[in-house]
């Protein structure tokens, strides 16, 4: 019963929540403080938690939550339960996709999305930049030296980005703390 | 079977290896998914990107299942999602079960910080190389700098950036049709 609960608790953050990890992190705090009590406090390194470790920010969260509530089998059912809504809509959509792609409408469709996510790419780059290389105004010294060479690598000699991020994070470790 | 199983490990590789989530996985996801393995081209990555944005969920998370269900249908998708989740699952139960509070070591932050600000240019370099491809008409480049300035200056959801794009690729389709007959 309680596998239950937690399994419709995240399948409905996971149907509701737009904009991905960070969007869905409201809901999981409401969710998990109506069912566990779960504290402002230990909300916050819910949040510290899912940000140094590795995979999606929801997965992790989901999987804290259910961990929490009832062990690793509410860990799984929190996990399935956010996974889950993506899973079935991302079938009717490519279904639709495949079904009507082909077509002229369709096509210009598309040619007016693609350009509209190359300026939304944009957009989280320099939504990342924000607490990262830059506070405020301000630049972060080692942060912009690291996106410097890693852009360098990556932009002149096209190094591999799971490589690079590798690197970036034993570097980070040694030289950043 | 083969084609599962490379599935599966790709994005087990991608799962483990980024983090921070969401567009933070994209630089790795393109590289693996369209250079490596020739699973979709540019255009389709940035289609998949548009498509996993606008639905709910985690954005990775639709982006795995997507490339999946394209390549091998329901088991294709079932096994690019394990993959992906499987290590931010397992991650955060060895931390509460074994590790205690590691987001307070200063090892772990400064990787962290490490990691972040090159994300921010293995961002900035895959929406340059894709745009490279994708803004060749001008119009193109109103709608790329339009939904930009939308989601940046006016906090505009990406959602509507993405719907304001597609409207204008199709009035404009339609405009141009009728001016054909116009013209005949």
């Amino acid at each position: 019963m309680i596998l239950i609960r937690l399994l419709l608790l995240f399948f409905r953050i996971g149907l509701f929540s737009f904009g991905g990890g960070y969007a869905m992190l409201p809901l999981i705090y409401q969710g998990a403080n109506e069912l566990t009590g779960m504290t402002a406090e230990e909300f916050s390194r819910l949040v510290a938690l899912s940000q140094v470790t590795p995979g999606p920010v929801a997965i992790n969260a989901a999987t804290y939550v259910g961990y929490q509530y009832a062990g690793i089998p509410g860990a799984t059912a929190a996990t399935i339960g956010v996974v889950l809504p993506s899973v079935l809509l991302v079938f009717i959509v490519s279904l639709f996709l495949v079904k009507f792609r082909e077509s002229d409408a369709m096509k210009a469709v598309l040619s007016g999305i693609r350009p509209a996510t190359v300026g939304l790419l944009l957009s989280a780059v320099v939504f990342l930049a924000q607490g990262s290389i830059l506070t405020g105004m301000q630049l972060n010294l080692l942060p912009v030296v690291f996106f410097l060479v890693v852009l360098f690598v990556a932009g002149k000699f096209n190094g591999d980005p799971i490589l690079l991020t590798v690197v970036a994070g034993v570097a980070g470790a040694l030289v950043i703390r | 079977m083969k084609e599962l199983w490379q599935l599966f490990i790709t994005f087990l590789k991608i799962g483990t290896l980024t983090f921070g989530g969401g567009y933070a996985m994209i630089p790795a996801i393109r590289r693996e998914t369209v250079t490596k393995r020739g699973w979709t081209d540019e255009e389709g990555i940035t289609d998949c990107i548009a498509v996993s944005q606008s639905l709910p969920g985690a954005f990775a998370v639709n982006v795995a299942i997507f490339i999946g269900k394209k390549i091998k249908g329901i088991p294709g998708a079932v096994a690019a999602c394990f993959g992906l989740v499987f290590p931010a699952y397992l991650s955060i139960l060895i931390i509460l079960l074994f590790l205690g509070t590691v987001e307070d070591n200063v090892y772990i932050k400064g990787a962290f910080e490490g990691i972040k600000a090159a994300s921010v240019a293995l961002i900035l370099v895959t929406t340059v190389q894709l745009g490279r491809g994708i803004l060749k008409t001008k119009t193109a480049w109103v709608i790329a700098v339009i939904s930009f300035v939308a989601i940046v200056l006016l906090s505009a959801n990406a959602i509507y950036a993405i719907l304001a794009g597609g409207l204008i690729g199709y009035f404009q389709y339609q405009y141009g049709k009728r001016k054909e007959v116009e013209n005949r």
